[in-house]
């Protein structure tokens, strides 16, 4: 499930279309807003701690050779007065300097950076990956957010963080399909034109769903016929499924409108990936 | 020495050596400035190779500043166009200490 921005309703979609799978896993790798868990409210959850490790300089060993600055790719240490300098933020954890300092002088500490909540509604499994506010990189938590196991007859559902970053990226990867939900309004497509560049770059088949809308909204509908995108149902906007979603509630399981709107949709994506 | 100031350290293309006693100059290229990511911090590490002792830039970021902190580089802020200009306005004590630095991108594109 993918957006060009938040609250265009990606985590909706997820959250009711998981509900309307029954036998589902629903992965929140919003991991900065992870919201589905507000709606599908998770019971006997279990965390699991998420670390990043960090290389520290042990200064009376390193005898200044440089290796573990030369070799850094993503230039996240320095050299200054004799020995060097890593830059929490930059540094992607590689363990390449520990590897290649040559007296030993770097050892990896580890930093949690977030956690991964498992637990499950009814037939639905809930993960939530959360990351801890102030860190800048969410990519560790997403990774064991989605290092689980699918069984053959359970769909997965990985409910993206907005926008078009490395994280999404990391978050589409393993997917057999994108979702795309739109708003039909022109901010609305500018966004999904960057996350469809995204997902044709990646390769990976998609179809979109327009929240909040309607089929007039031209220039996105055009965009879809002219790029052979499948435009797979429109949500209009009702005062009632907002109310719903205020409380905290799952519309397709309160409103039978919305369940056959979205057992329709998981019908359609379920072809889709057939073919 | 006639040459603009990039707006950007970590991302300018050409670094001037200038040696205030002998007048001698020097061009190097900037090795942070096709890097995808920690641009400054490598562009910052070539400055401190450099020996010099202070810089003038139009602005740099937090990560650089941090490299030059440490190696006990200050940074002055350019006020003219030309490296000449800026060098000459630094030498009469008209430019002013850079204190405001900027967060970094840190590969969040
Ligand atoms: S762990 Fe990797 S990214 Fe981090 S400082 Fe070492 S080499 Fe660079
Ligand atoms: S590789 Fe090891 S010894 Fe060489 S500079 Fe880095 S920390 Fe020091």
């Amino acid at each position: 499930m993918l957006s060009g921005k938040g609250g265009t309703g990606k985590t909706f979609v997820s959250v009711n279309l998981a509900v309307t799978a029954k036998n589902a896993i629903c992965i929140d790798c919003d991991v900065e807003e992870p919201n589905g868990r507000l709606f599908l409210k998770p019971e006997e959850s279990v965390t699991e701690e998420v670390y990043t490790k960090l290389p520290q300089v042990l200064e009376e060993k390193c005898i200044g050779c440089r290796k573990c600055v030369d070799s850094c790719r993503f230039n996240a240490m320095g050299f200054i007065k004799n020995s060097p300098l890593v830059f929490p933020e930059v540094c992607h954890s590689c363990g390449a300097c520990s590897l290649l300092c040559p007296t030993g002088a770097i050892y990896e500490l580890k930093r949690p950076i977030g956690i991964v909540e498992r637990g499950r509604n009814k037939e639905v499994q809930v993960i939530t990956g959360i990351l801890n506010i102030g860190e800048a990189s969410g990519i560790p938590v997403i990774q064991n957010a989605l290092d689980t196991k699918i069984t053959e007859k359970s769909i997965m559902i990985i409910d993206c963080p907005p926008g078009s970053a490395c994280s999404v990226m990391e978050s589409v990867q393993t997917a057999d399909y994108c979702l795309l939900v739109v708003e039909a309004t022109i901010f609305g497509f500018h966004n999904f034109k960057m996350v469809y560049e995204l997902v044709s770059l990646l390769q990976k088949p998609c179809g979109v769903v327009i929240n909040k809308g309607d089929y007039t909204y031209y220039p996105l509908i055009n965009f879809c016929k002219e790029n052979n995108i499948t435009i797979l149902c429109c949500i209009p906007y009702q005062e009632k499924l907002a109310q719903i979603g205020a409380n905290g509630e799952v519309a397709s399981e309160k409103d039978d409108e919305t369940r056959m709107i979205f057992s329709t949709l998981l019908d359609k994506i379920r072809m889709e990936v057939r073919e | 020495m006639e040459s603009e100031v990039c707006v950007s350290f970590g991302r300018a293309p050409y670094f001037l050596v200038y040696d205030t006693q002998s007048d001698v100059s020097n061009f190097f290229e900037n090795p942070g400035a096709a890097s995808q990511g920690g641009a400054g911090i490598k562009a910052a590490q070539a400055i401190v190779d450099a020996m010099a002792e202070t810089l003038l830039t139009v602005r740099c970021g937090e990560n650089s500043a941090e490299v030059f902190q440490g190696a006990g580089i200050k940074v002055y802020k350019t006020t003219k166009v030309s490296a000449k200009e800026n060098i000459e306005a630094f030498q009469k004590g008209e430019l002013a200490p850079l204190t405001h630095f900027h967060g970094g991108f840190h590969g969040k594109i």
